[in-house]
């Protein structure tokens, strides 16, 4: 069916800072002065509530571990991670204050006279996390070899990456629902094949039209480059699209396989010793909820009654 | 121009397996090439023989073989060796 309601503006028209400001008059989400940063409201929680609700149900069978970190990580796990190498713009480090009464009467000084007193933080142990999965490898890892079949982990978590960006699909600070299957090739890639099934499936019992595409990650610079046309001569990342605010459609939904690129790097071994291989299939949760607003209006009361019979029902 | 590549192979560890037991159209990725491992030994490639590869040269096949390496660094300078 053709998922458009009436309500819906056309994809690609109005632009991306449009809908910004739709969702800011309709309540859906409060401005804080930083792009990228927004209060949702009850709506737009309970929209989410609801399709996870819906993921866990196409999951269910599965029986996954479920494991949530918080949206803070250890500073040495992102360091070992690779992360800085691949997305070094992207990357969140917290900072503290760690002076003493001396330092804090400058600061204090400092505030006051305008000036910049982040010279007077230093980096904590702590970065943001920049996808759900990062801090479950070295978790897997030191429980030792895996059992016969691989694992299945069930993960949520608030992510940041440093992208201000006036898209209401770009934000900084986000919620990514992961699945991540570990074990052998033929387990993971088969983990993945059923959710490229499985995703455009459930995406279109909510009235959303979608497709699914060969993707990369936005890996910096020449290198990076490299990386990117690698990742999509090996097929190792597909999206799956829906048009929300911008000419492109927007990726809601990734299907990745990471070879045995984290099991090598964190000696996650499968049953054999044999470094496992990986896969995750990736929810962004504001931006489906964004799609379901920008589809279906900006009042989920009106919404269509078969789309709200699927996350309501 | 092959042997300085097979050098450059050995010293910077590219592969998993001993150089010498690979010929010049041997796949170095089915070698243990990764993709990490890839982009150093493009940096140690330009810095070896003072050469940048394009963006359109940034891909897996260029560096598949020595003799995919070597064909793009002689179009790159402009020899055949």
């Amino acid at each position: 069916m053709d998922a458009l309601s009436q309500t819906a503006p056309a994809p690609g028209q109005g632009g991306a800072k449009e809908f910004l400001d739709q969702l800011f008059s309709a309540g859906v989400l409060t401005e804080t002065g930083v792009d990228g940063l927004y209060g949702r409201s009850g709506d737009f929680e309970e929209v989410i509530e609801r399709f996870e609700t819906l993921v866990t149900r196409y999951a269910g069978a599965d029986k996954a571990e479920r494991i949530h970190f918080p949206p803070g990580m250890p500073r040495p796990m992102l360091e070992k991670s690779g992360y800085l190498k691949s997305f070094p713009q992207l990357a969140g480090c917290v900072h503290s204050f760690m002076g003493g009464e001396a330092d804090h009467a400058r600061l204090l000084q400092m505030l006051a006279n305008g000036e910049d007193w982040t010279d007077l933080q230093q980096a904590t142990d702590v970065v943001l996390t920049p996808a759900a999965c990062y801090p479950l490898y070295p978790t897997v890892a030191k429980r030792g070899p895996m059992p016969d079949g691989g694992v299945l982990f069930d993960l949520k978590s608030y992510c940041f990456r440093h992208e201000p960006s006036q898209d209401p699909a770009r934000m900084q600070l986000f919620r990514m629902r992961e699945y991540v299957r570990i074990g052998s090739p033929e387990e993971v890639r088969a983990f993945r094949e059923s959710w490229l099934e499985r995703g455009p499936e459930l995406i279109r019992s909510l009235g959303l039209p979608c497709e699914i595409d060969l993707a990369n990650d936005p890996f910096f610079g020449r290198a990076g480059k490299m990386l990117a046309n690698n990742q999509r001569d090996q097929g190792l990342k597909f999206e799956l699209l829906i048009p929300v605010a911008n000419e492109k459609p927007t990726a809601c939904l990734s299907f990745n396989y990471h070879q045995d690129h984290f099991g090598t790097l964190w000696g996650i071994q499968q049953a054999d010793g044999t470094p496992a291989h990986s896969a995750c299939v990736g929810f962004g949760l504001e931006r489906v909820a964004l799609a379901l607003f920008r589809h279906h209006g900006m009042k989920v009361a009106d919404w269509p009654q078969s789309v709200r019979a699927v996350l309501w029902g | 121009m092959r042997d300085r590549i097979r050098k450059l192979i050995a010293e910077r560890k590219v592969v998993a397996v001993d150089v010498d037991t690979l010929s010049d159209t041997s796949d170095l990725y089915e070698a243990g090439l990764s993709s990490f491992a890839s982009i150093q030994f493009m940096l140690a490639l330009e810095d070896e023989f003072d050469i940048e590869f394009p963006e359109r040269m940034l891909t897996r096949k260029t560096f598949a073989s020595i003799e995919a390496i070597d064909r793009s660094i002689a179009e790159l300078i402009g020899e055949q060796v």
